[in-house]
């Protein structure tokens, strides 16, 4: 157990190590000098010499490679060549937006597709169970900024329930960050939703075949008893995963999600960021993104370990 | 003497194929009784129908009564079956690599049997767990440990335990050491018999091993094609056959046959549904006439007799 603690860690670290060079290759290749960006393109050459001076960028790249990295490990993101703005803490404001908008989306996603997978295996030969799956069906083929335009047209603009864009702080007013949440979080969930419920469904179907659920049953427990008792925790090590890869869909979604709903995540400043050739803010948008997904994966390996004993000895 | 069991007319179909068909069967109390036949010939689906779990659109016909349950157990609601189930009946399956859950302790799987009936209370059903590990000589520590961590013989003990948890009035076995080592067989063989003698418990073992019938039962029924073809005490029925497919059992298994060649049962076991209209075993069988075109009817009492037009052992052949 011990072992494989160390080889995950391992394997995050090398993992996040390579992506760090390849974020760091991938801008230094893009064309365009950002010195030049930052002055406009009557600048004199000099002067543009004299800004890549300050920003460093006359230095060999590993050196600027090794520069870079030290900072993130200290938390120190540099300073954007556009805006002249520390950026760390800029992406930590920002990360928190979309830390929330991802979480209660992947809470929505769990909470629509865990017992509508399960109603749907147990019913699969019935008509109830058929015609979740056609709904689930229809969910998945919408992508996220449709869901998201469609809520808005309905909830805020026909019904008038709901604002249609905007975010508050929930330290400033929790009954208005709640209400510009929950659009964003379901445009973002339910089609996350639709899709975990396909994976959950196949868990389940694949557990209720199992010979340990008819012992359960020959014990004396009711058909929803055992897959309740037996059943969930062998069924969730295979939606573990896809709940692990939807994490990353999900941060990738929500760049898309928080332009429809004017929200100042990071999706937001990854945008800007591009739109102002600000590269070294886009290089720490991503790799944050890249962090955070590799941390996630990170995570659910560990889970796997706490799900299924027989991981614990090998 | 109550009988346990009395199983009679059961019928199983899956659609319209029938695949077993008007089974009479008792059990009395304490009694050990074997069932045995070739693969495909309804013994499992016999076992799952008494029990309620039989697949998804397979249906059991007829009728089954436990003594001590006031209701019949065919058609009867997972309510009414759940409480049956575990407690007065209880099955040992056939492969027990996949037979426990494997992300639950063993411990905590043996003492669900007991909580689920609250026979025992929380901190006692911990003890009886320990105290029925013992009696399948396994050690205590076998209480925290996780399936993957026995062997096939301990897992299958592990099962044994499970079933007879609440000392139930019945146990059914279902070809509970097939899956098994030669070597550990005898030992789990002696421990179901252990078990099922100590708890006055009743036992139906499922078999097509006829050596196994004859060291643990005293009663055995012969099925073939869905429908139970002889019925007797084991010395008699492995003695003197009556029915041509028991005799071509017993001759196909016959170790000390003077010939140097297997004998085997001519054909193969016909697909499920696909058994020949009268007696079932005709299209196999060397003795058979267009009499044969009739079902036989059954000769004898319930527990020992036979449905053939032409039974071994009257001195005409």
């Amino acid at each position: 157990m011990i072992l494989r603690l160390i080889e995950r860690t391992g394997v995050f670290l090398v993992s996040l190590a390579v992506s760090s060079i390849l974020v760091f290759a991938f801008m230094a290749v893009l064309p365009g000098d950002p010195a030049r960006v930052a002055l406009g393109v009557n600048a004199s050459d000099e002067a543009v010499a004299e800004l890549r001076r300050q920003f460093g960028l006359d230095r060999p790249l590993p050196t600027q490679y090794f520069d870079w990295l030290g900072g993130l490990l200290h938390g120190d993101l540099g300073t954007s060549y556009v805006s002249k703005v520390a950026i760390g803490p800029q992406v930590f404001d920002r990360l928190q937006v979309t830390l929330w908008l991802v979480v209660a989306g992947m809470i929505i996603a769990l909470v629509v597709a865990a017992p509508a997978g399960t109603v749907m295996a147990a019913r699969h030969r019935k008509i109830s169970g058929l015609a979740l799956s056609a709904f689930s069906q229809a969910g998945v083929a919408v992508p996220a900024f449709l869901a998201g335009i469609l809520l808005i047209v309905v909830f805020a603009v026909r019904l008038g329930w709901l604002p249609a864009n905007g975010w508050t702080p929930p330290a400033q007013d929790p009954t208005m960050f709640l209400k510009q949440l929950i659009l964003p979080a379901l445009s973002l969930g339910l089609v996350q939703g639709a899709v975990l419920t396909r994976y959950v469904r196949s868990a389940v179907l694949d557990v209720l075949r199992e010979d340990y659920l008819r012992t359960a049953r020959a014990k004396g427990l009711r058909p929803f008893q055992a897959l309740w008792r037996h059943g969930l925790r062998n069924a969730a090590v295979p939606v573990v995963t896809v709940l692990g890869l939807q994490l990353a869909t999900l941060l990738i979604g929500a760049v898309v999600v928080e332009r429809v709903f004017v929200i100042p995540g990071l999706g937001s400043l990854l945008l800007d960021g591009v739109s102002n050739r600000d590269l070294l803010l886009v290089q720490d948008v991503v790799m944050v993104l890249v962090l955070a997904v590799l941390l996630v994966n990170f995570l659910v390996d560990l889970l796997y370990v706490a799900l299924d004993p027989r991981l614990r000895t090998a | 003497m109550n009988d346990v069991l009395t199983v009679r007319g059961l019928s199983v179909t899956v659609r319209d194929t029938a695949l077993v068909s008007d089974v009479d069967l008792t059990v009395g109390a304490g009694e050990r009784v074997g069932l045995i036949g070739e693969s495909g010939s309804g013994k499992s689906l016999t076992a799952l129908s008494i029990l309620g779990l039989l697949p998804e659109d397979v249906r059991a016909g007829g009728s089954v009564r436990l003594d001590g349950v006031d209701h019949e157990l065919v058609g009867a609601d997972e309510r009414r079956m759940s409480r049956v189930r575990g407690r007065d009946i209880a099955m040992v399956f056939q492969e027990p690599m996949t037979a426990l859950n494997p992300t639950m302790r063993i411990g905590d799987q043996l003492a669900e049997a007991m909580l689920i009936h609250k026979t025992l209370a929380k901190p006692a059903a911990r003890t009886a767990a320990a105290d029925l590990l013992d009696r399948v000589q396994l050690p205590a520590e076998t209480l925290r440990a996780y399936p993957h961590q026995l062997s096939g013989g301990q897992r299958q003990r592990v099962v044994l335990a499970l079933a007879l948890a609440n000392d139930p009035a019945l146990l059914i076995c279902d070809e509970p050491t097939t899956a098994l080592d030669v070597t550990v067989q005898a030992l789990v063989l002696d421990l179901i018999v252990r078990g099922v003698v100590d708890r006055s418990s009743a036992l139906l073992f499922i078999t097509h091993d006829l050596a196994v019938v004859a060291t643990v039962c005293e009663r055995v029924l012969v099925m073939y094609g869905g429908r139970v073809v002889e019925a007797g005490p084991v010395a008699e029925v492995f003695t003197r056959p009556r029915h041509r497919y028991t005799e071509g059992l017993l001759a196909a298994s016959d170790l000390e046959t003077t010939s140097r060649r297997l004998t085997t049962i001519p054909g193969n076991v016909p697909p499920a549904g696909r058994f020949p209209s009268g007696c079932v075993f005709r299209t196999r069988c060397a003795h058979a006439t267009a009499l044969c075109e009739e079902t036989p009817p059954w000769t004898g009492s319930e527990t020992a007799g036979f449905a053939c037009h032409h039974p071994a052992g009257v001195g005409n052949d």
